[in-house]
């Protein structure tokens, strides 16, 4: 069978074919409503909800909720009669498959772990993620937008957001499924799978480029001012643009939750930073502190 | 006709069920929701605009479904199931071969576990997009965030229960992200400074062991079936409680 069609109906991925369908749907209706929704209120209408008035809860919404829950468990019992879900051979501690794939919603985070080490990609990445998340409300301060869809009054927000969401998340799930093959290795959907191809990719580390050992007091030298010269001047950077171009907005910020912004955006920004100087330009380590136990690499 | 109907309304047993006749009026529209203890998560009156299908997508309520469907048929599944390294592999060969609706009844919890992780994903996206974490709602959202995270550590920790290929390698790769665990992981950094070893880091207490076997599968079984849900079902309370005393689902304030 063609490789493509084997890779998206295995049982498992079928949902992430679904999931692919469900969100792009979701996606382009929520930016819709949003651009209609700027509209209406560029030319002083009113949106959806303004003007509203209540409803009893019975019938109106008790009666979308049936319909809904009757559409989802058809659709399901349809999936399931459909689809048998996998069961393979029996646990084996001694036959590793390659490749050996987490649960496909933790797949963008083995993903990162093409760039990252464990300890970052698997642990404190994924916790940021989560304090990240729950920081938001609390960071954010503009008030508008509270309520109905759109887009031109909270740009950064929504950007950052379906930057995280669509591209850091949900793609590198896809990727992870369907483009990831033996040795972690790439392969298009359409390839054969090869479990004896290796790959030989001369990496190097960030200080190699300027021809000084990565792992001498020089290299962590020049890490250390890549990674901390990174953070600060990301940090001071932002800083010195909204100081000149909105300063009232830095004052009702705040210092600490400036920071604490600055800090969470930067750190999601240097995952594509990171992605690029491993893909183009081969670069493994940024900072190697070898003299930490089990090895603090950036 | 309307005899019998007379007949099965106006007995002791029916009037001690359905306490008064149903007529359509606004005062019965509201008493069908605050005389029903399922119905009484709502008001008796919402706004307009919270009953759209295009502002909220169903989608919080879709996860809610999703994950009664799971807890249905995760009961049905915990009947014809053994939590141990021999009888685990062999019950789901039973459950395909040997027990009526085995194979309804798994697939069914399988993808609808798939579909709460979707679904749960899109809620948040929606709650996103409508700035609905917004003030006085900051609270709820970080509720929201701790169950999208018990979504995939419920799905996380059924993943292993089939003890096939599957589910052991998945879990194996998981699990070891854990012993890099700063500190707390044998591989982590600095972990050797507290002289952590694969016997006593992050891993060991989340598999029972330092290998995947039968502890880990005991443990797996325990979070996904009584101590995750726990937590889940408590928070959910939380989360609907909060989305009403915080006023309802969110729409634009009139200023």
């Amino acid at each position: 069978m063609n490789p493509f069609i084997e890779i998206i109906t295995k049982p498992d991925n079928i949902a992430i074919v679904i999931m692919i369908v469900l969100v792009t749907f979701f996606m382009v209706w929520a930016f819709l409503q949003a651009f209609e929704n700027d509209k209406l209120r560029a030319s002083g209408q009113h949106v959806d909800g303004e003007l509203d008035r209540d409803v009893d809860t019975y019938k109106p919404l008790v009666r979308i909720e049936m319909i809904i829950a009757l559409v989802v468990m058809v659709g399901l019992t349809i999936w399931s009669v459909l689809v048998d879900a996998p069961l393979e051979e029996i646990a084996n501690p001694t036959i590793t498959p390659n490749p050996a794939k987490a649960p496909w919603y933790f797949l963008g985070l083995q993903e990162l772990l093409v760039y990252f080490d464990p300890w970052l990609a698997g642990v404190v990445l994924p916790t940021l993620i989560i304090v990240g998340l729950i920081a938001i409300p609390y960071i954010d301060i503009n008030p508008k937008g509270n309520g109905y869809y759109t887009f031109k009054e909270r740009q950064f927000s929504i950007l950052t957001f379906s930057f995280g969401f669509f591209v850091l998340w949900l793609l590198l799930i896809v990727i992870g499924v369907f483009f990831r093959g033996p040795g972690w290795l790439w392969y298009w959907p359409w390839q054969e799978w090869d479990t004896q191809r290796v790959v030989f990719e001369p990496t190097k580390d960030l200080s190699n480029v300027f021809g000084i050992d990565s792992r001498s007091w020089g290299g962590f030298f020049i890490g250390m001012v890549a990674v901390v010269g990174y953070l600060v001047a990301g940090m001071i950077a932002p800083y010195k643009y909204l100081k000149k171009k909105c300063p009232e907005f830095l004052e009702q910020l705040g210092m600490t939750r400036y920071l604490i912004t600055a800090f969470l955006f930067i750190t999601m920004m240097a995952i594509p930073i990171k992605m690029v100087l491993r893909l183009v330009f081969l670069v493994k380590y940024v900072w190697i502190i070898w003299f930490v136990p089990g090895g603090l690499n950036f | 006709m309307n005899d019998l109907f007379n007949k099965v309304k106006k007995n002791l047993i029916w009037k001690s069920v359905f306490r008064r006749d149903y007529r359509n009026t606004v005062r019965d529209h509201a008493a069908a929701v605050f005389g029903n203890v399922f119905l009484h998560l709502h008001p008796v009156k919402v706004r307009e605009s919270a009953v759209k299908l295009r502002y909220t997508w169903g989608m919080g309520g879709v996860t809610f479904f999703a994950f009664i469907i799971l807890t249905i048929t995760g009961i049905v599944l915990m009947f014809y199931y053994h939590p141990t390294v021999n009888l685990a592999y062999e019950d789901m060969k039973d459950m395909e071969f040997q027990v009526p609706y085995g194979v309804i009844s798994r697939n069914l919890h399988r993808w609808a576990a798939h579909f709460m992780v979707i679904v749960v994903m899109i809620h948040m996206f929606r709650v996103f997009m409508t700035g609905s974490y917004k003030a006085p709602r900051q609270f709820n959202w970080g509720i929201g965030v701790i169950l999208l995270v018990l979504t995939f550590l419920l799905s996380f920790t059924g993943y292993l229960l089939p003890w096939d290929q599957l589910g052991f390698w998945a879990i194996t790769v998981g699990t070891n992200m854990g012993a890099a665990t700063p500190l707390l992981g044998y591989q982590g950094p600095f972990s050797e400074w507290l002289h952590i070893t694969p016997y006593n880091d992050v891993r060991f207490a989340l598999l029972g062991g330092a290998t995947v076997g039968g502890n880990a599968l005991l443990r797996s079984y325990i979070w996904h079936c009584i101590a995750i849900p726990l937590v889940a079902i408590i928070l959910m309370a939380v989360h609907f409680w909060r989305v009403r005393k915080d006023g309802g689902i969110s729409r634009p304030q009139n200023n």
